[in-house]
């Protein structure tokens, strides 16, 4: 092709990212794409180098080998040109906590360099997004925790960025709360926005990406939307057998040769993708396989 | 709209700076009662303390009433408190408990421009808080001379550069524990040997000389002339060593916070 498209078609590209802290190797050969206009849930335990990688999408972590490209700008060199066009959702809260609501968004109207006459109307619209219009003039040192993430959001949205990455956007939220902010995210793909969302939340990756890439040790061990990545991994069906420690490990033993993959879940032993499987099976209960299955067995964790 | 397609990012961009300014402005809505408070205090008791008990006993110094020469060296110590605390403990704090920086750096806003923004703006409150000592000083009897006009400017250079090494140290410590050892080891030091309270004249030779390598001694000087009568050959080499100071000093925080933050 002779000529550049003018829009990229990756919001980000990552292509054999290492990351060396001393002698930690935190990322290691990471390829990751996230395609315009689509949602990249990166899952993986913790420790497993989600948040090294975020942080080099901002340049505020350089990779040691490498290449990284954000909206079509070359990283590190044209960082900044690529944050003016990105938001971000930090996993620690740090907002300014003796400002208002208001306040903190006027700040990022600076920072995020909106001009004067349409600050205002910035201000409205990510107070909108985020359902904090009635709390404006709050101190976020009144709001409660899923305000704070909320108003965390509408931070990073204030500049109306193509790129939003949202680390860990729900973690220490209970149910209710972290149902509303699933909602929030899912209307901001459904309008366009690129999203990269780390997690360690199985059911928000199953939920929310388009694709998921799930990590361990600074790897991409596996990538597809999350449904091929169970069909893949752990098949349609997946049997629960239940018994005590000595009965798991005998079972567990059958399993393996007879060809069933297995995965332990505290109480009990899965037995995956075992719809075709004509053998004797021990008793247990018959459930959908699901993404869970497919993290476990790939990152040899237990989830959180 | 917003800045989308505007690609006009450099050094020291002049948005990004403002951002950070304006950040620091807004919050200093919140707390600007205790800074000023103890920013203007401080010295003023340092001020009334020394000019009236220690004048008790010594009425002229240098050839000045000595609350006159406490009252324009005070000026110094009101910089440098003014300045190298609020930097040192600001900093430290908003890297490393309010996360306030990966904020920041997540806009278009680099550690350059963060360090300028936030040693301006501490400087353009010690420029202001560092002429309280001497209108204290005018109300029990320090003549007005037009030389004063330039206290502030004075003041808000020496307070560029104590900022400067705030940020730096808060950027070299690991814990804030440690700011403890700069205090007494640096600080007060500084502060003592500046020639605030005595002239560096009564001192032993080698003393005054190394009161050359202390900025805050330049800036007591400056002050004096400032207010008793300008010196125009030594005030210039004053005024160099303040700039050179903070110019120095400015690049050495810029390297010891990106060294911090940019991993």
């Amino acid at each position: 092709m002779a000529s550049l498209p003018a829009v990229p078609e990756l919001a980000i590209s990552l292509r054999g990212v290492v990351k060396h802290f001393g002698e930690i190797v935190a990322v290691d050969g990471l390829d990751l794409d996230v395609p315009e206009g689509t949602c990249v849930g990166l899952l993986g335990p913790n420790g497993a180098g989600k948040s090294t990688t975020m942080k080099m999408l901002t340049a505020q972590v350089l990779p040691s080998a490498g290449e990284i490209e954000v909206l079509g700008y070359k990283l590190p060199d044209d960082s900044k040109i690529a944050r003016a066009e990105m938001g971000v959702v930090p996993q620690l809260d740090n907002l300014d906590t003796t400002l208002t609501v208001e306040q903190n968004l006027r700040v990022f109207t600076h920072l995020y360099r909106i001009d004067r006459p349409d600050r205002a109307a910035a201000i409205d619209r990510a107070l909108k997004i985020a359902n904090l219009t009635d709390r404006r003039k709050a101190k976020v040192d009144e709001l409660s925790g899923g305000m704070r993430r909320r108003l965390l959001i509408a931070r990073g949205l204030v500049h109306q960025p193509r790129l939003l990455l949202l680390d860990e956007p729900t973690v220490g939220l209970d149910p209710q709360v972290r149902q509303e902010l699933w909602a929030l995210i899912d209307a901001l793909r459904s309008e366009g926005t690129s999203i990269l969302m780390s997690t360690h939340y199985i059911e928000e990756a199953q939920r929310l990406a388009d694709s998921v890439t799930i990590m361990s040790h600074g790897k991409a061990v596996a990538m597809g939307p999350p449904a091929k990545l169970v069909m893949d991994h752990a098949g349609h069906e997946v049997l629960e057998v239940y018994g005590p420690p000595a009965r798991l490990v005998e079972v567990e033993a059958q399993a393996v040769g007879a060809g069933v993959r297995t995965r332990r879940t505290g109480t009990s032993v899965a037995l995956m993708g075992i719809e075709g499987h004509n053998g004797d099976l021990p008793d247990g209960v018959r459930r959908a396989a699901n993404l869970e299955d497919v993290f476990v067995l790939l990152t040899g964790e237990e989830v959180a | 709209m917003p800045a989308r397609g505007r690609k006009r990012v450099g050094r020291l961009d002049r948005p990004a700076i403002a951002g950070v300014l304006v950040r620091e402005m807004t919050n200093f809505s919140s707390y600007w009662r205790s800074t000023t408070f103890s920013s203007t205090v401080e010295p003023t008791i340092y001020l009334l303390a020394f000019g009236f008990g220690f004048g008790s006993l010594v009425s002229q110094v240098g050839g000045y009433d000595y609350v006159d020469f406490v009252g324009t060296g005070t000026v110094a110590t009101a910089v440098l408190f003014a300045s190298v605390f609020p930097s040192m403990f600001g900093t430290f704090v908003k890297y490393s408990f309010q996360h306030t920086y990966d904020a920041i750096l997540a806009a278009p806003v680099d550690t350059e421009e963060i360090v300028t923004a936030e040693a301006l703006w501490i400087s353009i409150r010690a420029g202001t808080y560092g002429c309280v000592p001497m209108l204290v000083a005018i109300v029990f009897g320090l003549e007005p001379r037009i030389g004063m006009l330039a206290v502030p400017l004075i003041a808000f250079i020496a307070g560029f550069g104590w900022a400067s090494f705030g940020i730096m140290i808060a950027g070299l410590l690991k814990s804030i524990d440690n700011f403890n050892y700069v205090t007494s080891t640096v600080i007060t030091p500084t502060f003592l040997t500046a020639g605030t309270f005595f002239p560096l004249s009564g001192l032993p030779e080698w003393a005054q000389v190394l009161g050359n390598f202390n900025p805050l001694y330049h800036t007591v000087e400056l002050v004096r002339h400032a207010a008793f009568g300008w010196d125009p050959g030594a005030d210039l080499l004053h005024l160099g060593a303040l700039v050179l100071f903070a110019l120095v000093l400015w690049r050495l925080a810029i390297v010891a916070l990106e060294r911090k933050l940019i991993t």
